[in-house]
């Protein structure tokens, strides 16, 4: 039996009807058209469909959509605001910590909940952030970079 | 070198930046087409078995199934890559050869009611005994996996250049070693997927994949299709590293579900499906003999190995040919001897992962010569110098290498790691090892015989001059190719790097080229691109001509750059290339040029001599530093140093950003990663929680450094580096913690335990009295 739930999706109210095994991430790509969130392993190993639930990262995945009533989840689609990029975006750009990009939503929504609760952190707290996502093209190196040097405020 | 270049040299962001970090950006996965129906492939349960009856009414008289399809219902027709071992159909017809093979597919309203037919279609299997091991396989009682390869012998090599019996004995010291490998998997994180459409008897196919020219070729022969009459084409791809390179089931069941049902059919792998597809790194099992002088010269190498092939051949023949020919590159030597076989098993088949079969070879000679410095007394570095290729010289099985500067690279890379210092100095359980590596620029021969250029590019400039599109086959992967390749264009054009777009992989719309394989779209698709931009720059500067002045000017007279033409005397006389372009367009139509290359006659005529050849070779030199936990084994990578002879650099972060992920995907096979099986043949741990991929917090820094290298055979100088920076990094590894623990783990990967063993090992022997 389908049940309507509530999100709040990059600051935008949606109803949509689910049944109950459905995950937040076939809610956000199939019903809601979102496909920026990635679908890979699909078992909470990759990170790469990753979304902030009120805040905080997690494999959407995993996430039943019926548990996701009621609550705010920001997407990579809502990172940017009014047509400006984040600064997370603006790096991984100019730091070319993006490769194939596949992993880049997740991670970018990773950095981004770092960054809010802990706007300083040390470069091992960034590798502790994003250890649960796996990213094969690029060895992390310019990921790292790139919120380092938001974290930072460099010119980026 | 002329390093007055305004879009080349320089680490320009990649023009597909913005789309990937918005979310913008569309894989196969992300498409969807009005009345679309969902397929998934059937498998099989057993490695071994044959196929007794299929029984698909239940699963037809499921709700919401549009179609099945098995064996009966599609062409048997066989494909691989060289005619001798084309094994594959597109479904198993008599037998399955491992658990996961193909046996059919259903299509469905939805990916939920697909799978639920796939468990309502009934099987009988006759199981047959199977095996799983290429030294079992080759025993003579073995089960027999294919009529056509008796022994299970899939490939055999045997080649001999020189005399390497006569180097032995000659030689002052002959050393021989034995290393494995293991099995390791590509790991791009976008799984398979492939999205077929029908329109009157024309197909269009969207498929992840790294080569849209071979598909449509694959398609064509096994679908007995004009090329014409399939289009391939790709979006955004999630990572290949050669994975991407041989035709998936999905390929085949969606376009044939997608005529029989006159809708959209879309099939993806799940993650354990990706890994039933396989196709990544060979096993193999490796033994070296090598005979040098005092000094420490090399005069003769024996290489004779074992492979274990997986159930199918696919680029697999390739592989193997690649695990002995590359070894003469790097180190120059007149005598080598190459035996091997590549046996088939009841496992997923093998095939192409990053540096194809090459890094496990390289990591065994790597780890072998540091063996025979070892006893000569001579420094590791050393000998890599000493025996360090030289350009402008052609290898005993027929290479010509123009430019190679490996020898710069080690005694860089040994400067810049305090190799000096730290070699002999460090404390106990701390190592500094190196390794060596290096790869084709581009295969001299494409996958299947033809007479096609390489690659071909074209430029057309929009009408009224303001912006260009470049079309090209190169497959963009991830690894940069549509940016590189932009900025060669604007370059070659004299028109800003900004207001060109790029088209590309898409067998109507875009132009020939083989693809993303071997390290070859930089440069070859780079020459194209070069010959069209510099064609398109030719017609600009004939039709400023007649703008410039009063009088008329010649086109030798005038030069364009960055969107401006000027008269090479007096740069203050100036005309837009918009300007330009668009009387151009007014005269006489679309302003276009076109390129096209190939490489030409290449290698010698011995059997096997085209695999290898190359317009150009890379090398480079890594170093690492490690620590190993004396009462764990567990290995921490400290500091890496990377030293890359890539020719010119068009980019020089995005050359960077593969020297990174070559290193990190080295750094995994080195210490963690391997596909596991069970004793029937069962995956183990297909998914990326149990498949051990290195995260942030195993990555050690990696300290890229690119040497000035020119290499005349390519665009501006180009060579790749894609897949040559993760050749050297196992036997880097490898030596690092040799030096660290004082002995060789002889099998990928060095894990925890196997080090903890190792280390156990010794001890009981240094605690035992002398005899
Ligand atoms: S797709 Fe959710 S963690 Fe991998
Ligand atoms: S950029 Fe390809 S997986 Fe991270």
């Amino acid at each position: 039996m389908k049940r309507i739930i509530t999100l709040v999706v990059n600051g935008e109210q949606r109803e949509v009807a689910v049944e109950p095994d459905l995950t937040l991430l076939e809610v956000l790509r199939e019903d809601l058209g979102l496909t920026g969130t990635k679908k890979a392993c699909n078992q909470g190993e990759c990170g790469a469909c990753t979304v902030l639930l009120d805040g905080k990262p997690v494999s959407s995945c995993l996430v039943l959509a019926v548990r996701a009533h009621g609550k705010a989840v920001v997407t990579v689609e809502g990172l940017a605001e009014n047509g400006r990029l984040h600064p997370l975006q603006e790096a991984f750009v100019t730091y070319g910590a993006v490769q194939c990009g596949f992993c880049t939503p997740g991670v970018l929504l990773v950095a981004k909940a770092l960054l809010d609760t802990n706007p300083h952190p040390t470069a091992q707290e960034i590798e502790q952030a994003i250890a649960g996502n796996i990213c094969r093209c690029t060895g992390y190196v310019k990921i790292i970079e790139a919120i380092t040097a938001v974290a930072q405020n460099q010119n980026i | 070198m002329n390093e007055n270049y305004s879009y080349i040299g320089k680490s320009l962001p990649r023009n597909d930046g913005l789309e990937k970090v918005t979310g913008r950006a569309r894989y196969t996965g992300d498409l969807k087409f009005p009345n679309m129906l969902y397929g998934k492939i059937l498998r099989s349960p057993h490695a071994h078995a044959r196929i007794i009856n299929i029984d698909t009414s239940e699963a037809e008289k499921l709700p919401g199934v549009k179609c099945i399809i098995t064996a009966k219902d599609v062409p048997a027709t066989k494909y691989g890559l060289s005619p001798a071992r084309w094994d594959e159909t597109i479904f198993c017809i008599d037998k399955v050869r491992y658990v996961g093979d193909k046996v059919g597919a259903v299509a469905a309203i939805d990916e939920e009611t697909a799978y639920k037919a796939l468990k309502l279609i009934k099987v009988d299997y006759e199981v047959l005994p199977a095996v799983f091991d290429p030294f079992e396989a080759r025993k003579e009682d073995a089960p027999q996996i294919f009529e056509e390869y008796p022994g299970n012998v899939n490939t055999e090599i045997h080649l001999h250049f020189g005399d390497v019996d006569k180097a032995f004995k000659d030689a002052y010291y002959v050393r021989t070693d034995r290393l494995d490998g293991q099995r390791t998997y590509h790991a791009f994180i976008e799984n398979h997927c492939s999205i077929a459409y029908w329109e009157g008897d024309k197909v269009t196919l969207y498929s992840s994949c790294q080569s849209v020219h071979y598909l449509q070729y694959y398609l064509s022969q096994v679908l007995d299709m004009k090329m014409g009459d399939i289009r391939v084409l790709k979006t955004y791809l999630g990572g290949g590293f050669g994975g991407k390179l041989d035709p998936t089931g999905n390929d085949f069941a969606s376009i044939i579900m997608a005529k029989k049902t006159g809708r959209p059919v879309k099939m993806s792998y799940d993650q354990k499906e990706t890994f039933y597809n396989g196709r990544g790194r060979h096993a193999q099992f490796m033994e070296f003999t090598t005979g040098v002088t005092k000094e420490g010269k090399i005069l003769g190498v024996h290489g004779n190995i074992v492979m274990d092939g997986g159930a199918y051949t696919g680029l697999g023949v390739a592989s193997a040919y690649y695990a002995g020919s590359l070894l003469t590159v790097l180190y120059d030597f007149d005598n080598y001897k190459f035996d091997c076989f590549r046996y088939v098993t009841n496992l997923p088949p093998n095939g192409a992962q990053r540096g194809h079969g090459q890094p496990q070879p390289r990591f065994a000679f790597e780890s072998h010569l540091d063996h025979i410095a070892e006893d000569l007394g001579i420094d590791p570095i050393d000998i890599r110098v000493i025996n360090a290729r030289k350009p402008g010289t052609t290898t005993c099985n027929g290479y010509e290498v123009k430019s190679c500067m490996l020898k710069e690279a080690n005694e860089l890379a040994r400067d810049i790691s305090g190799w000096r210092e730290k070699k002999d100095n460090l404390p106990a359980f701390s190592g500094i090892g190196v390794g060596n590596g290096g790869f084709v620029s581009g295969a001299g021969y494409s996958m299947y015989r033809n007479k096609l250029p390489h690659s071909t590019a074209m430029i057309k400039v929009m009408d009224d001059g303001t912006g260009a599109i470049l079309y090209t086959g190169a497959v963009e992967i991830g690894q940069g190719s549509d940016t590189v390749l932009a900025q060669m264009a604007a370059e070659a054009m004299g028109f800003p790097y900004e207001n060109i777009k790029v088209v590309a992989a898409d067998t109507d719309l875009a132009t020939h080229d083989f693809g993303a394989y071997a390290s070859r779209q930089t440069l070859m698709s780079g020459w194209a691109v070069k010959r069209a931009g510099e064609k398109v720059k030719q017609q600009i500067l004939e039709t400023a001509a007649d703008m410039m002045y009063d009088r008329p000017v010649t086109a030798e007279e005038l030069d364009c750059r960055e969107g401006i033409v000027f008269l090479k005397e007096e740069p203050g006389v100036t005309k837009t290339f918009a300007e330009v372009a668009s009387a151009y367009f007014i005269k006489k139509g679309p302003l276009v040029g076109t390129g096209s290359y190939h490489p030409g006659k290449l290698g010698g005529a011995h059997k096997g001599a085209a695999v290898g050849t190359s317009p150009a070779y890379s090398s480079a030199t890594q170093v690492a530093e490690v620590k190993v936990d004396e009462e764990t084994g567990e290995i921490h990578v400290i500091n890496t140093w990377d030293v890359h002879d890539s020719g010119y650099v068009i980019n020089p972060d995005l050359l960077h950003g593969q020297v990174h992920g070559a290193f990190y995907m080295g750094i995994g096979e080195s210490i963690w990663e391997e596909v596991l099986f069970n004793d029937k043949g069962e995956l183990l741990n297909g998914n990326f929680g149990e498949y051990r991929l290195p995260t942030a917090l195993d990555m050690p820094p990696v300290n890229s450094i690119i040497l000035d290298s020119y290499e005349p055979n390519g665009p501006w100088g180009v060579k790749e580096v894609g897949e040559g920076a993760t050749t050297p990094t196992m036997g880097c590894i490898s030596n690092a913690i040799y030096d660290a623990i004082g002995v060789r783990v002889s099998s990928l990967p060095i894990s925890y335990e196997k080090v903890w063993r190792a280390l156990k090992e010794k001890k009981g022997k240094e605690g035992k009295p002398q005899k």
